[in-house]
């Protein structure tokens, strides 16, 4: 948990759960495990606002709670992970992968799921019938039986899973219970084996409206009062979202070979990968390897290419110096593997080098590219490698060593470091280089959304008003007014206050965007260095 | 020490195995970096598509909608006390001083009324003179009024030397003639002339 990491995660919190979570949230980031009468000494909070805090961290699966460190009988303590906060960054790109995957409703579960933290999936079916219902048109509301259709269908491609039940039937925020729980942490979700299994629920009804008839809410008070349970009580849905970033890897690979070659040799690599989704542990190197028959018969029916087409694009990719396919035997007309990890690095390097393009111009770049691809180099080599003048070279090559995307290793002759006799060689060290630009990136959106909060607090009293008056529009309209009231409710606000509110929504979007942007980076980076970690451990 | 003889700007080792000449060292630094530098490059700039309009509208729509669940907390800000609190330090504050409040506006002096009714007469005698320039009205005015106070405080003086006190007069030099031409100012302390204060009282009475 770094300083940026922290800085980040606590802007996060205040803008989705307020300033008092933000207090708790950031003293046990920095503190790391404490107990409760601690946090409430360091923070100032008072007690029943510290204990609603961490329900709420807890609902959204950040906070764990464990017995004392010094053995029974010492107070619980509290953990927060900085990982799941910092996800919310994604968020927007969860809810429209699920859109585009499973339309409209799907979006709106994972939407209501991303917001609420665990939830029963009686529950989520209601909420999302409803939501749905709201915006169909008059006489027409959802069935709660497409729901959850949609539900069971997120679970089998293991987008969501069920959260892991507690051992102890302690209440998640009481510390002072006699016996301590006996998990001693939260259960990886996938070690039950009920983890993707959808409940036996009697879900039967539809949609309601909001604005119905009182008639009709009255019978739908006493309906809900009647049904006790719903067959799955205790059982707490959240969103997978390792899934998510399996899928995000994928199109990564999907766009980068489009990019690289032409649409047919991603649309051949889609379907090695979509083959393979089943086969594949999250942590693999490589996917299981797949016969080119099995490929060409795979082929989505648009794409009638002939077999020999087929392995001429398989041979090309293979060849490809970014090595997106690796060739793993010749049975079955040739067995071919897509290699994940080493596409993730060819990734992250291509994200570094485009970095340096951007900040330091196209020659830095390719002397950063040389140091990548020979490794090590003296002084006079790089100038003769990148074929620029000695003295740019050198210049370029010292804002680099400064800023820290290069580094030098000594080498010495002799055994004292005489620096007359030992060779100085200059070096890139990727994985390094790429935790270093992940720390940037996190200060970057760290940064922005200071800057969005400047800005909204600067014409706090603009927006207001512009509020009040979009009430007002909004309730005139509502009771059928005279266009002249309108025109004159408008008026209130002036041209020159209608062109700053303009350009302050402009720069607030741009902003958001940019922080939306910037978590791509990010993500890419996140999964280089975590592929990179686990293969190398 | 063994670089003292040659040149005191001498390397212990060779400078020519980095690349670098003597000339071309870089400026020693004379602070911390600036916090915002100037850049060469300008940054790349935004994406700009459907899928990112979406994403842009579905992340300002969840941040509100966060902020307005329940679990969403704020510190309570208690208003009412605020107030309280103002009210009572403004209260606290106020000190009830009789001598530097100011008082009802019947302590002031009055004017006796014969002087009244000299200031009057002048002035109808004035107003029925043909006078042009009014500024010739004014000073009588202001002079009549300065002539009337004197009078007064001389009155009050001359009731003083009647007084009986342990000092001689004429022993002292009480520097009336010096100040002879400004009879105005009576407060200037000029030791060692015998002055008055306000109520008249001898200063010199407080030794006693």
């Amino acid at each position: 948990m770094t300083s940026q990491e922290v800085r980040l995660c606590g802007l996060l919190l205040r803008e989705h759960f307020g300033e008092v979570v933000e207090k708790v949230g950031t003293n046990l980031l920095r503190g790391g495990g404490q107990n409760l009468r601690s946090i409430i000494q360091e923070t100032g909070v008072s007690l029943d606002l510290v204990k609603k805090s961490l329900c709420v961290l807890m609902q959204h699966g950040t906070c764990i709670f464990s017995p004392g460190r010094k053995g029974r009988g010492s107070p619980t303590e509290y953990h927060i992970s900085c990982d799941l906060i910092l996800k919310i960054l994604r968020y927007p790109r969860y809810i429209y992968t699920a859109k585009t995957l499973y339309g409209d409703t799907g979006e709106l579960i994972i939407e209501e799921l991303l917001q609420r933290g665990h939830v029963t999936m009686s529950n989520i079916v209601k909420v999302v019938a409803d939501r749905l219902t709201q915006t169909m048109e008059e006489g027409r509301s959802m069935d709660y039986k497409e729901v959850s259709s949609a539900f069971s269908k997120l679970v089998e491609t293991h987008f969501l899973q069920r959260c892991p039940p507690m051992a102890s039937a302690a209440t998640k925020d009481n510390p002072a219970t006699t016996e301590a729980p006996i998990s001693t942490e939260l259960l990886a979700p996938e070690s039950f084996p009920d983890c993707y299994k959808v409940p036996q629920v009697t879900l039967v009804g539809r949609g309601k409206r909001q604005l119905e008839d009182p008639e009709d809410q009255s019978v739908a008070k006493k309906a809900r009062m009647e049904s006790v349970a719903l067959g799955d009580e205790g059982i707490y849905w959240q969103v997978n979202f390792d899934r998510f970033h399996l899928h995000f890897r994928d199109q990564a690979i999907i766009s980068a070979v489009a990019n690289k070659l032409d649409q047919t040799s991603s649309e051949i690599v889609r379907t090695m990968l979509r083959m393979s989704e089943v086969t594949t542990s999250p942590t693999a190197a490589y996917t299981k390897p797949l016969s080119a028959n099995e490929i060409f018969r795979s082929l989505p029916a648009t794409y009638n290419i002939p077999r020999q087409v087929l392995d001429q694009y398989l041979s090309l990719l293979v060849d490809d110096p970014m090595e997106f396919v690796g060739k793993a035997g010749e049975s079955g007309g040739g067995m071919y593997v897509v290699n994940l990890h080493r596409t993730l690095t060819n990734l992250a390097r291509a994200t570094l080098e485009s970095v340096v393009q951007e900040r330091f111009g196209s020659r830095s770049a390719r002397i950063f590219r040389l140091l990548l691809k020979k490794k090590h180099l003296e002084q006079k080599q790089v100038e003769d490698f990148a074929m620029i003048p000695a003295k740019e070279a050198k210049d370029m090559l010292y804002t680099l060593l400064s800023q820290n995307l290069v580094q030098l290793q000594e080498i010495p002759k002799t055994p004292d470091f005489a620096p007359s006799r030992t060779f100085y060689l200059y070096t890139v060290n990727q994985l390094s280089t790429a935790r270093m630009l992940l720390q940037n990136c996190y200060k970057t959106v760290a940064n922005l959304i200071h800057r969005r909060l400047f800005e909204t607090s600067n014409s706090k009293r603009l927006l207001e008003k512009s509020q009040r008056i979009e009430a007002i529009l909004a309730s005139l309209q509502a009771g059928g007014a005279e266009p002249e009231q309108l025109t004159e409710v408008e008026e209130m606000i002036t041209a020159p206050e209608k062109q700053q509110l303009e350009s302050l929504r402009l720069h607030i979007n741009k902003l958001d965007s940019a922080e939306n942007q910037v978590d791509e980076t990010i993500f890419l980076l996140e999964s280089y260095i975590h592929a990179t970690a686990t293969s190398s451990s | 020490m063994a670089g003292k003889g040659r040149g005191v700007a001498a390397f212990t080792f060779n400078i020519d195995a980095l690349g670098i000449g003597r000339g071309s060292m870089p400026e020693a630094r004379v602070g911390p970096d600036p916090l915002f530098p100037p850049t060469d490059f300008k940054p790349v700039p935004l994406k700009v598509g459907e899928d990112e309009d979406y994403m842009l509208a579905l992340k300002q729509e969840m941040r509100g909608t966060m902020q307005r669940m329940p679990h969403n907390i704020k510190f309570k800000t208690n208003k009412a006390d605020v107030e309280k609190y103002t009210q009572r330090y403004l209260k606290k504050n106020e000190v009830h001083d009789d001598e530097w409040t100011p008082g009802p506006k019947k302590k002031r002096v009055k004017i006796s009324s014969k002087d009244t009714e000299d200031v009057l007469t002048k002035l109808n005698e004035l107003e029925k003179k043909d006078d042009n320039d009014k500024s010739d009205e004014e000073q009588p005015k202001t002079k009549g009024n300065e002539e009337d106070e004197e009078e007064i405080e001389e009155e009050e003086y001359e009731e003083e030397q009647v007084e009986d006190n342990d000092y001689i007069d004429n022993y002292f030099d009480n520097g009336e003639d010096f100040a002879a031409g400004s009879d105005d100012n009576m407060d200037v302390l000029s030791w060692p002339s015998e002055s008055k204060d306000i109520q008249g009282n001898s200063k010199l009475s407080i030794l006693i």
